[in-house]
């Protein structure tokens, strides 16, 4: 194994409650605390533990965004990645989009194994992963819990609605990952002065020769229907007969 | 018309209910066909159990022994080889559907609407994005395939009485080896599948401890229960990932959910704001799950449960 592809999507943070616009037209981003995807950056930690495992490892964090996902290339970079690599656009990026553009950076970089989150917490689609795998016509593993290097192959666990499942893929492969796979480390001050010395490459969807064009028009965003709040009964009697009453037990 | 094959899920023996809910989402866009595909080893019994189902037309049973687990990798190449004469394919969002479609909808060359909860058009639908805390109408391209994944908390299952037709194809698509099954773990269990359960019991980190969540179990058995957990309680390790509900674990819609020691943070809420009647019990009085509770109770856990299990039997 010598290179290991971190995909990784700018989103809202995830402690940031957003709201939707009054007009319908999506949710209010101005001024609002952006993050690395919280999955990706589980991703990118799991890379960078595979290289301390192994050695002789390069870590490319990679992302599709505006310029200001610079920042989170960045701190991608201070958490240890060797290097990063922006696709600087400013146009809606789709799954399919995000999946072929990361398919050339895959060609032009040749990785052993590619990583990325389950899902992105804003449109949560849970698409790019499979996707990239299904074009760059290798191996997907997805949700994954556990990963094991060995011999080209990789062994995965996998969080499924049964339970826990392991798949055997060979590389180069696709893995997208779970919560429980590891917990990402805290980027220290020292580390972001180095990941300003760090190479941070600019390219776009055009010198890719991947076309923005999207496929879904989103026509309004809504609010969620709210649930009303309920009654607060004083104690467990009262409780039991009102299940019983309701017909509920 | 609109040609629907919908993507079939099952174990061999019995058709997942998530199935059934498919169903129920392709009789809703308009004057649809809809078509079952099973991929399997020996998909003979959940054929008959598809075909059951009202509304089905057509089942296609894909057999093979490379079928045998459903690897993404190999289900992927054999549903895109029959989609030429469907308008939509459709798939549950579990863990088998999100896995498989986008593979699919990539290789079609098309994009995927995840976790369409509800039809408003045959080409415009409703989703949640940011864990469910904006719905977004999208509408699709007409001229194009259109892929989903169906939420299946967002439907009914299918009623059966259906006569529908069984016809088995043999596909000439070269499968790949790159991807092997190597095994399964799960807590097997008696109690009702989580997913489908009319009933769930779920515990939160106030439990404090794996062997505390035998109260829960005592709860749950005594009314037909699933047994559910918060995400704080999986990764405390009280219980196994594949109780977890949430925005990340299982979306659930069930007629009664109780909450136990879950303060009902928003990811969890996400995943149960479907549910018929909630009841939350926490010995704190602010405690966010309060605020969509039908029924609330304030007070500590470790007496009420035991008593509430106790004047149910009564």
């Amino acid at each position: 194994m010598q290179k290991i592809m971190v995909c990784i999507k700018r989103v809202v943070d995830y402690n940031v409650r957003i709201r939707v616009k009054p007009d319908g037209s999506g949710v209010m981003l101005d001024g609002v605390k952006m993050s690395i995807n919280p999955f990706d950056e589980i991703a990118l930690e799991e890379a960078l533990r595979i290289k301390e495992r192994s050695g002789g490892i390069e870590v490319v964090a990679v992302s599709i965004g505006v310029a200001d996902t610079q920042q989170q290339l960045r701190t991608a970079l201070a958490m240890g990645a060797d290097r990063a690599i922006l696709v600087q656009t400013d146009s809606p990026v789709e799954p399919l989009t995000a999946a072929r553009t990361f398919l050339a950076l895959a060609k032009k970089e040749s990785p052993d194994l590619i990583l990325l989150g389950k899902q992105a917490i804003d449109d949560d689609a849970n698409q790019t992963g499979q996707m990239l795998a299904a074009l760059w016509e290798r191996p997907q593993a997805t949700y994954a819990s556990k990963i094991e290097i060995a011999a080209g192959k990789a062994s995965v666990t996998r969080e499924v609605d049964a339970g826990l499942e392991t798949i055997e893929v060979d590389l180069p492969a696709v893995i997208t990952v779970d919560l429980r796979l590891n917990e990402p480390r805290y980027v220290k001050l020292p580390d972001i002065m180095k990941a300003k010395k760090k190479t941070l490459d600019v390219t776009s969807l055009d010198a890719l020769g991947v076309s923005s064009a999207t496929l879904l028009k989103t026509v309004k965003t809504e609010p969620p229907a709210q649930r009303q709040k309920g009654v607060m009964v004083k104690d467990v009697v009262e409780l039991a007969n009102l299940l019983k009453n309701k017909g509920l037990i | 018309m609109h040609k629907v094959l919908i993507v079939g899920e099952h174990d061999g023996k019995a058709l997942n209910p998530s199935t059934a809910k498919c169903v129920t989402c392709a009789v809703a866009i308009p004057d649809a066909d809809i078509t079952i595909v099973l991929l399997g080893n020996d998909t003979s019994k959940v054929a008959t159990q598809a075909a059951a189902l009202a509304g089905v037309k057509f089942v296609v049973r894909v057999d093979r022994p490379e079928n045998a687990h459903p690897l993404a990798a190999i289900f992927a190449p054999q549903v895109a080889a029959l989609a030429a004469e469907y308008t939509h394919i459709l798939g549950p969002s579990t863990s088998f559907g999100k896995d498989l479609l986008p593979r699919v909808a990539a290789l079609l060359g098309v994009a995927q609407v995840s976790d369409l909860m509800a039809v408003e058009a045959a080409y415009r639908f409703r989703r949640p994005i940011y864990a469910g805390n904006a719905i977004v109408t999208v509408e699709a391209d007409a001229s194009r395939k259109l892929i989903a994944t169906v939420r299946v908390a967002s439907f009914q299952a299918a009623a059966s009485g259906g006569t529908g037709s069984i016809e088995s194809k043999a596909l000439a698509v070269t499968l790949p080896t790159h991807t092997r099954y190597v095994g399964a773990k799960s807590g097997s269990t008696d109690r009702p599948d989580l997913q489908t359960a009319a009933r769930v019991v779920s515990g939160g980190r106030a439990l404090g401890s794996a062997e505390n969540f035998k109260l829960l179990f005592s709860l749950a058995d005594k009314i037909g229960a699933a047994v559910g957990a918060s995400r704080a309680a999986v990764d405390a390790g009280y219980a196994p990932n594949e109780m977890q509900v949430g925005q990340t674990g299982k979306i659930i819609s069930p007629e009664l959910y109780i909450a136990i020691g879950i303060s009902g943070a928003i990811q969890h809420l996400t995943g149960i704001k479907d549910a018929r009647t909630i009841v939350a019990i926490n010995k704190d009085g602010e405690a966010p799950i309060f605020e969509v509770a039908d029924l609330g109770l304030v007070g500590d856990l470790f007496q009420i449960v035991p008593e509430l299990t106790r004047l149910i039997g009564a």
